[in-house]
């Protein structure tokens, strides 16, 4: 019995030992050494062979001093608060498209809702690349929007979307829509009909019954959505990347110029570890989200 | 079980307005029928209902009750007919402009908000005073005891506790219908009795016209003016609880309401007396009968058990008497059911009432007794 708990208990920590906290402990690691010209790219390296006095000198070597940096050049900060900011808004203007598509396909002919459902989940099976990158394809200045927009007459001369912010926040929540989409819809379609008939019975209008019961009713769906599109969006790459331009300051995308094209590993470590710091109170909150959320279920 | 309607209603002034020709209907329904789809839930219903009534609503599961709540609630409107709130088609009136409030099946209390605030729900919507409200809102704790749970959610009290929750919400707004969704189905025995006078008390005192569904006949007994038996979305039978049970109109509802024996036999007609011919060489029933009967008609004899006196000899102030077998005893601690074999092979049920302790019972199985009632004591049934 107590050989199976530990079977039980113990495959799921040698997984996150193995594949989470191991290699986060070599990025921090890696924050704490100094840039190299070597192979790994840092100094000191782990040398078991130098014994008890080997280790120790390891470690002396290791120190803050990437930390210290980031707080000195105002382009990290300024790249931290910048997705915090882009994040923030596209995590609301996602919740503002996809509370109303949630909300009809809860309210849709219950033998609609699977096909429904079906749509909203089926972007997912082609590239994700691909899709940022038709993006492209219709935002740029000869893309398909400004061609029928040009073409309807509505504007003279076609829109520069591509490469600003407002092509990141339409990838972000083109992308992350189904995240928020499916947890709002799941609480939605639990809410029982009758509680807004009650409402409507003791002198609700139907806009009055919505903000007064379904509103605060899909509020546990509606955090674990924003939650499941802020965390992924903070530390974003690509659509700032491919959509963005050269004003969009995000710190993924200067995570990867310190990996890639500085080669400074430490100081890109030292903006992974700080960006995981920052998003480990969304996720406390969210895990507390979807406790409580369990709790009231039963 | 039979009592009369309004226990606080002296003789001389019986509540029973349906019989008052000048007397307007707060309720009426007219030619109403509700279909869904090809299913027809109410069928060409007409009925009127009056104001301070206990109207209950009686009949097996599926036969259109809630149908008919919500359609005077306004969240179904009937595919035909008219449904009149106090002279007013209130049919295209949206539930939230009803004077009517109704108590869930479901209870349908909101998850989110504490007891307190379901309850003050509907009276924050009529835009009254924080004062009133708080007071209102008390009032009507004390009134279903929920003083202590004010705090609670609903998923933290238990089920009974929620249905009084659901009860003081609906009741709070003080409206001039109040609907009724088999509103004690969850309370135990006591607590619903408890609850069935509190009811009628709060019916009494604000003067609120009920109408209630419920599936306890015996509750429809207790609290209701008039009682309707449901069958297939029509009414089979509208009529006091007296009425219904002594005087059904209809096998049917003989048999929903109470227990019954039913004997089946040819009728031969001599005045408003009639004989049933039940059985080859037994003695016939001797009934009186008010309707009208065909002689030689197919009829069914309906008398109830406690109307049967089980004897050694037979008792000769009662005009039927039949000798029989008994079969079978049911104790019920205050009362004992007799089963007594026919030897023309029916089964028929008789009540007495346990006078003596269970040790010195005068009659045991297979004992040969004496059943007798009188010529008054049944009806004659031809539906
Ligand atoms: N929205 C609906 N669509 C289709 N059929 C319905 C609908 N609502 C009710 N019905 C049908 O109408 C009939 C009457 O339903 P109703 O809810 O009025 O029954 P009831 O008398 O209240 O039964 P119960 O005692 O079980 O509550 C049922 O057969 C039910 O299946
Ligand atoms: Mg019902």
């Amino acid at each position: 019995m107590n050989l199976r708990r530990l079977i039980v208990i113990g495959i799921p920590f040698t997984w996150l030992l193995l594949f989470f906290l191991v290699p986060f402990a070599i990025v921090i690691k890696i924050s704490l050494s100094d840039p190299a010209i070597a192979i790994p790219p840092y100094s000191p390296t782990l040398e078991l062979s130098g014994g008890w006095a080997g280790l120790k000198a390891f470690f002396s070597q290791l120190d803050f001093e990437n930390f210290t940096f980031l707080t000195l050049d105002p382009l990290y900060y300024t790249a931290y608060l910048s997705s915090l900011k882009i994040a923030t808004i596209s995590t609301l203007l996602t919740l503002g498209v996809a509370f109303p598509m949630a909300y009809g396909m809860a309210r849709a002919p219950e033998e609609w809702r699977a096909t429904l459902m079906m749509l909203v989940i089926l972007p997912f099976w082609t590239s994700f690349l691909i899709r940022v990158y038709s993006w492209m394809g219709i935002l740029g200045k000869e893309g398909f929007l400004n061609m029928i927009l040009l073409w309807l007459g509505i504007i003279d001369e076609p829109l520069t979307i591509l490469n600003t912010n407002t092509a990141v926040y339409i990838g972000i929540v083109y992308t992350y829509l189904p995240f928020m989409i499916l947890p709002i819809y799941s609480t939605l379609e639990k809410l029982d009909l009758s509680l807004i008939e009650a409402a409507e019975d003791l002198g609700c209008t139907r806009t009055s019954a919505f903000w007064l019961v379904t509103v605060p009713l899909s509020v546990p769906g509606v955090v674990a959505g924003c939650f499941l599109v802020f965390i992924p969006a903070l530390g974003e790459f690509v659509i700032p990347s491919l959509l963005g331009g050269s004003d969009t300051l995000m710190i993924g995308k200067v995570l990867w110029e310190e990996f890639f094209s500085n080669r400074d590993w430490p100081v890109a470590s030292a903006v992974a570890v700080i960006l995981l710091a920052i998003l480990i109170i969304p996720i406390i909150l969210f895990q507390r989200n979807q406790q409580k959320q369990l709790e009231g279920d039963q | 079980m039979a009592q009369s309607p309004r226990p606080s209603s002296s003789p001389t002034n019986v509540f029973a307005p349906w019989n008052d020709p000048n007397a307007k209907p707060l309720i009426q329904f007219k030619n109403v029928t509700k279909r869904f789809g090809d299913f027809t839930a109410v069928d060409d219903l007409t009925i009127d209902i009056y104001e301070r009534e206990f109207f209950a609503l009686l009949g097996p599961s599926g036969c259109g009750k809630t149908t008919l709540m919500r359609m005077l609630a306004g969240f179904e409107s009937p595919t035909e007919g008219s449904i009149l709130l106090g002279g007013q088609d209130i049919v295209p009136v949206p539930p939230n402009k009803r004077p009517v409030n109704m108590m869930f099946q479901s209870y349908a209390l909101f998850p989110h908000l504490t007891v307190w605030d379901n309850i003050a729900f509907g009276l924050r919507r009529d835009g009254l005073g924080k004062d009133a409200i708080n007071d209102r809102v008390k009032e009507m704790l004390r009134l279903t005891r929920l003083d202590k749970f004010a705090k609670r959610k609903p998923h933290q009290i238990s089920g009974g506790q929620r249905q009084r929750v659901a009860l003081a919400r609906s009741l709070a707004k003080a409206p001039k219908l109040l609907l009724l969704d088999e509103p004690l189905g969850a309370l135990d025995k006591k607590l619903r009795n408890e609850t069935q006078f509190e009811l009628m008390d709060i019916q009494e005192k604000t003067g609120t016209t009920f109408v209630i569904v419920t599936h306890d006949q015996e509750e429809a007994m207790t609290v209701a003016s008039r009682v309707a038996v449901m069958d297939h979305g029509k009414m089979v039978q509208v009529d006091t609880p007296a009425g219904i049970y002594e005087a059904p109109n209809s096998v049917y509802v003989a048999d929903f309401i109470g227990d019954v024996n039913l004997i089946e036999g040819n009728a031969k007609v001599d005045g408003n007396t009639v004989s049933i011919h039940f059985a080859e060489g037994a003695a016939p029933i001797t009934a009186v009968c008010e309707r009208p009967i065909a002689d030689g008609q197919r009829v069914s004899y309906a008398i109830r058990p406690e109307k049967i006196s089980v004897n050694r000899e037979p008792l000769d102030d009662r005009a039927n008497h039949v000798k029989g077998k008994i079969e079978d005893i049911g104790y019920l601690g205050n009362v004992s059911t007799y089963h007594v074999r026919l030897p023309s092979g029916e089964l028929v049920s008789a009540l007495m009432t346990n006078s003596r302790r269970l040790a010195r019972r005068d009659f045991t199985w297979e004992d040969e007794v004496w059943l007798s009632w009188t010529d008054t004591a049944g009806v004659v049934l031809t539906e």
